[in-house]
């Protein structure tokens, strides 16, 4: 049913049961929100949405209150203008004044508002609360001085990933939010995922960076400094340059990491086809021995944390392979150390990957090699980008190069790892020629393709119906958990990525996409698949090389030694 | 023989459509509801206020006493009966005598008491009055009627009816004072849509605060359509200088089960829920023991009476959150979250406890139901004003000479009641402010004090009627003191959600800080900011007011806008003259040093933080207005009492 | 080993987040405050978070998360205890026992609490001693009562 609303003086339509928020933006209007999450329910919290409706004696706010028919509206009348002004002159009475030394300087919803509302002087000054910075985790730096309690972190990581490490805590003006008896992320039952940073509208959430380390080591000459990038990296990092989401610059990227100073540049899509490799026979041995099922992806390692506190029970269905960073970082300290004659302790590998569980990842106990770490540093792309424009780079005005060989050539097959399914995708593929023998006469699998939270599909292999399912988001990957621990057994492979959307929407990505960008960011992945020449990994040729010269066989046992792992129950506080 | 719960099911409960009862059944209620005993009784008014003036000494030497003198007599136990000032009070029945009551008993005058009592003689000093309604039983000579007490007199006792009078813990003495007889006819005489049309008819509006009509209220409820529907009795009395839901169900717990089986009935709920403070043990204690007999005696439980009805009652203690006083609060409370309200719709009615159509409703409330499906919706309507009809609750406090809980009809003056009912303001002292509905309501000064009270005319005056708290101010309360108790209150209790309520009243009460204290520095930008903040504060009212997310939070600076409105002067002398009038607000006192006591000890001089004080060496020292910020650490060092504070 | 709260929840062999509430209550009435290991037992029985159990018992004013003394002393801070004096009363009391609200003393034997109403505004001020109240209290009343509650200790 169709309601005429009046706007501002202007007669718009509306649709019963949605929210003056809803009709708004549909009709191309807009006012201000801060606890506003699409797709989830309204809280009310913030009151920046504030509207003036006529009859009503408060101001209501547009992203909980439904339409009616006839009402009347406005959206910026003095009394409107006022109060939300007065709200964000709240919120900056006793914040920190420290927007110059801030991360989100320039990228801050806060700031935006004050600048947008006009607020040039303060009118309202109040005691700070004194608040710790926790710092005890390995990914991932709070500052509540900062926070304004919008609640969309507690939310994201509540409802979208099911995990609950931050609440909450406390009540009226000295409410914050922190972690169970204050104890810190690293204690909590966070899985580094950092979703929670890409919600937040201020600086209260950030990375922990890795930016100085990896300076440091760029600037010692006994170094040999190599980065590896991960696939998606490419097609979200133009968009801190002020690119439109979702094109690919692998190339100048190449060439500004080298005038960074990177000794070797690789490409971490070569080490996912080497996981496919791994992975796909895993799960063919699995299958044809009789090995646990459903087999479920561990290249996120948000989820392989996840799973270590939730899921203890289906660790054993975890792969055992280690995650593409990972591979890559214990090739270039082995192989790659032994080709070029480099003693690996004097390699400083770094990564950029679109994570900040891969920053944990990195310091886990089993990625190590007789004492050396596989990968020595992990940057997000929000701090890759920080590092070029340090270096005062102009990536306008760079010309593409490629990556060094051989670790920096792959196949579309592991390109397609940024995307929720395309793990899954790739695997298909490798698996498909493992069991039959033969290539796929078409490579795509369109049903695990999309941002849909969770993607099932029937795959003809051969004689062999395998059953697959992609879950992105980590509740999504807790009630198919349930469902299979509940007997639901036609599913042979799980693919599971913590981000929704996966690593093209990851915690480590530019701030401020939206979801037509992380669309533009996947159609950008396919369409380079699309495009290559090799779409399998198997037909990788410096995959190829590797095995010949170095591991061997898949699961064999250099393989075993380098690219498998094993998890650890955690005990969850 | 006493009846027991056969007699009662059988001969009462199963028999509330007749208009008489058989003359033995009858003789069996008066036994029952103690207006007539073959036994002494003695009853001590054993509420918490009571226990807290001593009333459990009283009891224990009153038993004392009897077992001593060997008389057999029943000591019961008592609500309260509204006169808190004056507790303990003790109440003797003899045998053919009427009831009489006694004020201050506390333990040592027990037996100077009973002595008299029992010899049939009245004690010189205590007599408070005696139950006039006992007809048939002898009076005490000389001894006025109870009911005309002056601050009885003009109260009118529907929900207070039983509370200090009968046993709170005995069913059948409620059963016996006409206890389950409208829960029983409304079920068997009135259908749902019915009951709802009836008490939308008596006029009846929830007593919690927002005074909504409760009839209406209930309609919304049953008309949606789900498997479950709940009640919840919101006893979560959290407005500081309220304790009418405490004593109604210390004092009559009965009566409360009763209007919850009827609004639970009403809308259709068969499970309902009591929200109580945890701060409450001797209620809940009360409420335990009601729910179980009345689950014994079948009003509670499956298929009542035969009806095909069913109800089951649960008690939630509140964890202690002032917000959980709002409707989706103290849902989520239930639900075992943190106590947030959320955006309204969905309405509770549609879409409340586990997501199912909730109706809650107060206590005094609830507690109204069983006499007006009695009585009748006309004769309910009868009493009060156009809009704010039958009686309303108030509890009195503060500097006034009768402190307790008195029930009034509405349309009554707020000075009938200061003046009147509860005797004025002791020690000769002026009348300031009566602050009515807590902290989200506001005051009522001597120009209003003749406002007929009802839901409209106070809020008219900037005051709520609330929950019913009345604090009395007088000449020596400050009223920035007050609105800064208010606001510290607030925002201790705001639930942090949303950022006016949040922030605003924060802010509110710092700048009430501010100008509740001499600036420190007057170098730095404090003292400009001690006027800005007068400016600010009436503006941040108002969008605390205009945005915030729930009723805590839109009412939240009320106290401070209403102190505004009729005490600005005061306001102004703090600011600008830096005085107190009232002399409460310790950091804007002026302290001197008297030359006369002063020994030149130098002590002062050392410790003050501000280096005001002047003098040398065993001669007289001086305090440099300017630079005394008041914080009386001169005094405090002084052995000599040289220091003087105005 | 069975835990000391095991009793506290074989209460509830049903129970939903609903008992949440419930059950600290009683787990602080046995402990006399939430310690962190009755939390997370709380929190694995109940298949909830401790995070979220540590955020709604941060809520309310009831719980505590350290030990009281054998003696928890409450202010009221009603109006009506506000308006006859109760800001004076709790200075008296915070330097008689040389704590703040909030805090025990280092003899374990008092700890000190700052309530909202306790509903016996008749009384004002009233202070309650482990639930024992203490009506119309004043700065010469308080050195009397807690002179008497010391005195019990020495005497046992």
């Amino acid at each position: 049913m169709n309601f005429t609303i009046e706007v501002n003086n202007n007669k718009l339509s509306a649709n019963k049961g949605e929210t003056i928020l809803d009709a708004l933006q549909r009709n191309g209007m807009s006012v201000p929100t801060l606890c506003h999450m699409k797709g989830l329910f309204p809280t009310g919290s913030c009151r920046m949405c504030v509207v003036e409706v006529e009859g009503r004696r408060n101001l209501v706010t547009a992203c909980s209150e439904p339409v009616t028919d006839g009402m009347k509206i406005s959206t910026h009348s003095s009394r409107v203008i006022e109060s939300r002004k007065t709200i964000v002159e709240l919120l900056l009475s006793n914040h920190p004044d420290d927007c110059l030394y801030c991360e989100r300087n320039g990228n801050c919803e806060l700031q935006k508002l004050s600048e947008d509302l006009n607020i040039r002087e303060r009118r309202i000054s109040g005691q700070k609360n004194n608040y710790k910075l926790d710092v005890s985790s390995a990914s991932i730096v709070r500052d509540p001085a900062k926070c304004i309690l919008c609640g969309r972190c507690v939310r994201v990581c509540e409802e979208i990933e099911g995990v609950s490490a931050i609440e909450f805590v406390g009540r009226g003006s000295k409410t914050f939010i922190d972690t169970a008896f204050n104890h810190g992320l690293n204690l909590s039952s966070c899985v580094n995922c950092g979703q929670c940073i890409m919600v937040c509208p201020t600086g209260a959430l950030k990375e922990k960076s890795h930016l100085a380390e990896t300076k440091d080591n760029l600037n010692d000459p006994n170094k040999t400094v190599i980065i590896q990038y991960a696939p998606s990296i490419s097609v979200t990092l133009a968009e801190e340059f002020g690119f439109k989401p979702g094109q690919n610059i692998i190339g100048i990227m190449n060439a500004a990491l080298r005038r960074i100073g990177f000794d070797y540049v690789f490409d971490t899509s070569f080490s996912a086809d080497l996981t496919i490799m791994e992975e796909a026979s895993e799960l063919v041995h699995r299958v044809k021995s009789g090995g646990t099922l459903p087999m479920v992806t561990s290249c996120c390692p948000a989820w392989v944390k996840f799973a270590e506190e939730f899921h203890q029970d289906m660790l054993d269905n975890l792969s055992t392979c280690k995650s593409p960073q990972q591979m890559m970082g214990a090739i270039v300290k082995s192989y790659f150390a032994q080709t070029e004659g480099i003693d690996p302790e004097k390699i400083y590998s770094v990564s950029v990957m679109p994570c900040t569980a891969k920053k944990f990842e990195q310091q886990r106990e089993e990625m190590t090699q007789n004492g050396i770490s596989d990968v020595d540093a992990v940057l997000t792309t929000r701090e890759l980008a920080r590092l070029i424009r340090l270096h005062g780079i102009d990536i306008h005005k760079l010309e593409p190069e490629i990556a060094d060989s051989p670790l920096g050539t792959r196949s579309s097959a592991g390109k397609i790892f940024g995307a929720s399914g395309g793990v899954m995708e790739a695997a298909i593929r490798t698996a498909h020629y493992l069991i039959t023998g033969k290539e796929m006469v078409k490579f795509q699998v369109r049903g695990v393709r999309g941002l849909e939270g969770r993607k099932e599909a029937k795959v003809q292999i051969g004689e062999l119906e395998v059953g697959v399912a992609v879950v992105s988001g980590l509740q999504n990957a807790s009630l198919l958990m349930e469902e299979i621990k509940n007997g639901r057994n036609d599913i042979h492979f799980i693919e599971v990525m913590a981000c929704p959307g996966g690593c093209i929407n990851g915690g480590g990505q530019p701030i401020g996409a939206d979801e037509e960008a992380i669309r533009a960011r996947m159609t950008t992945l396919y369409d380079i698949d699309e495009k290559d020449a090799i779409k399998v990994s198997h037909k990788n040729p410096y995959i190829v090389e590797l095995y010949d010269k170095f591991l061997g066989k898949p699961l064999g046992h250099k393989s075993h030694e380098l690219l498998h792992t094993h998890y650890q129950k955690r005990e969850i506080k | 023989m006493i009846a027991d719960k056969t007699y009662l099911i059988e001969n009462v409960l199963k028999h509330t459509d007749k208009i008489k009862l058989s003359p033995a059944v009858q003789q069996q209620m008066r036994l029952l509801r103690s207006d007539e005993n073959d036994k002494p009784l003695v009853f001590v008014g054993a509420g918490t206020c009571g226990l807290g003036a001593g009333a459990a000494e009283t009891m224990d030497n009153a038993k004392a006493w009897l077992s001593e003198n060997g008389i057999e007599a029943e000591v019961i136990p008592v609500g309260c009966i509204g006169l808190c000032s004056s507790e303990p009070l003790l109440d003797i029945k003899l045998p053919g005598k009427k009831r009489i009551s006694f004020e201050h008993v506390s333990g040592e005058k027990v037996k100077g008491i009973l002595d008299k009592i029992f010899a049939g003689t009245l004690p010189d000093h205590e007599t408070l009055g005696q139950f006039g309604e006992q007809e048939s039983q002898q009076s005490w000579e000389g001894v006025p009627n109870l009911k005309d007490h002056p601050f009885f007199k003009p109260q009118l006792r529907i929900v207070l009816e039983n509370c200090g009078v009968s046993n709170p813990v005995s069913i059948e003495e409620y059963i016996a004072r006409d206890g389950y007889k409208a829960y029983l006819n409304a079920l068997k005489v009135f259908g749902r849509e019915e009951l709802c049309d009836f008490i939308e008819k008596s006029g009846l509006r929830g007593r919690g605060g927002g005074g909504f009509p409760t009839g209406k209220k209930w309609k919304f409820a049953l008309g949606t359509e789900a498997d479950q529907k709940y009640l919840i009795c919101n006893a979560d009395e959290g407005d500081p200088g309220a304790f009418m839901d405490r004593a109604v169900i210390e004092g009559d717990p009965h009566k409360l089960l009763e209007g919850m089986a009827i609004a639970a009935y009403a809308i259709g709920a068969s499970k309902a829920y009591v929200y109580i403070r945890a701060e409450y043990p001797l209620a809940i204690e009360r409420l335990v023991i009601a729910i179980d007999q009345a689950k014994e005696y079948g009003l509670i439980g499956k298929n009542i009476f035969g009806s095909g009805t069913d109800l089951e009652i649960v008690i939630k203690k509140g964890a202690g959150a002032f917000v959980c006083g709002e409707e989706t609060a103290l849902i989520h409370s239930i639900e075992g979250k943190r106590g947030m309200p959320r955006p309204r719709p969905p309405f509770p009615a549609t879409s409340g406890l586990f997501g199912k159509p909730t109706i809650i409703n107060n206590v005094e409330t609830l507690s109204n139901l069983p006499t007006i499906v009695n009585k009748g919706a006309d004769w309910f309507s009868s009493m009060g004003t156009a809009t704010s009809k039958g009686t309303k609750v108030f509890a009195l406090s503060g500097k006034i000479s009768l402190t307790g809980l008195v029930e009034i009809p509405m349309g009554t003056t707020v000075r009938e009641i200061i003046f009147n009912v509860a005797g004025g303001i002791p020690n000769g002292k002026k009348f300031k402010a009566v602050q009515m509905g807590g902290p989200s309501g506001g005051c009522v000064t001597d120009k209003n004090l003749d406002i007929q009270i009802d839901y409209e005319s106070l809020v008219n005056v900037g005051a709520m009627m609330g929950s019913g708290g009345m604090v009395v101010m007088d000449e020596d309360t400050c009223m920035v003191d007050i609105a800064k108790f208010f606001m510290d209150f607030i925002q201790r209790e705001s639930c942090g959600k949303c950022i006016p309520c949040r922030e605003g009243t924060r802010r509110m009460l710092e700048i009430l800080e501010s100008i509740t204290t001499k600036p420190k520095n007057r170098e730095t930008h404090e003292p400009l900011a001690r006027f800005k903040g007068v400016l600010q504060i009436e503006k941040l009212g108002r969008v605390i007011r205009d945005t915030s997310l729930c009723g805590l939070g839109q009412s939240a600076p009320n106290p401070v806008l209403s102190t505004l409105t009729w005490f600005r002067e005061e306001y102004e002398e703090h600011v600008f003259d830096k005085k107190c009038r009232a002399g409460v607000c310790k950091n804007l006192r002026v302290y001197t040093i008297d030359v006369e006591n002063c020994t030149g000890c130098t002590l002062c001089a050392k410790k003050c933080p501000t280096n005001a004080i002047i003098g040398g060496r065993k001669q007289p020292h001086f305090i440099i207005p300017d630079k005394c910020i008041s914080c009386g650490a001169c005094e405090e060092a002084c052995n000599f009492n040289a220091v003087k504070v105005s | 080993m069975r835990s000391e709260i095991q009793d506290i929840l074989d209460k509830y062999p049903s129970a939903g987040h609903d008992s949440l509430i419930p059950i600290l209550q009683q787990v602080q009435e046995h402990l006399g405050f939430l310690s962190e290991e009755s939390v997370v037992e709380v929190g694995k029985f109940l298949k909830m978070p401790t995070s979220k159990i540590f955020g709604v018992a941060t809520f309310y004013n009831q719980f505590r998360f350290t030990q009281p003394g054998k003696y928890h002393v409450q202010v009221c801070r009603g109006t009506a205890c506000h308006v006859l004096g109760s800001a004076t009363v709790l200075d008296e009391i915070e330097k008689n026992l040389k704590v703040k609200a909030g805090m025990t003393t280092k003899d374990k034997l008092f700890s000190l609490e700052v309530v909202a109403c306790i509903g016996a505004c008749g009384l004002a001020p009233v202070i309650s001693i482990n639930g024992e109240f203490h009506a119309k209290v004043n700065s010469e009343s308080i050195k009397t009562i807690f002179e008497a509650y010391r005195n019990r200790e020495v005497v046992s």
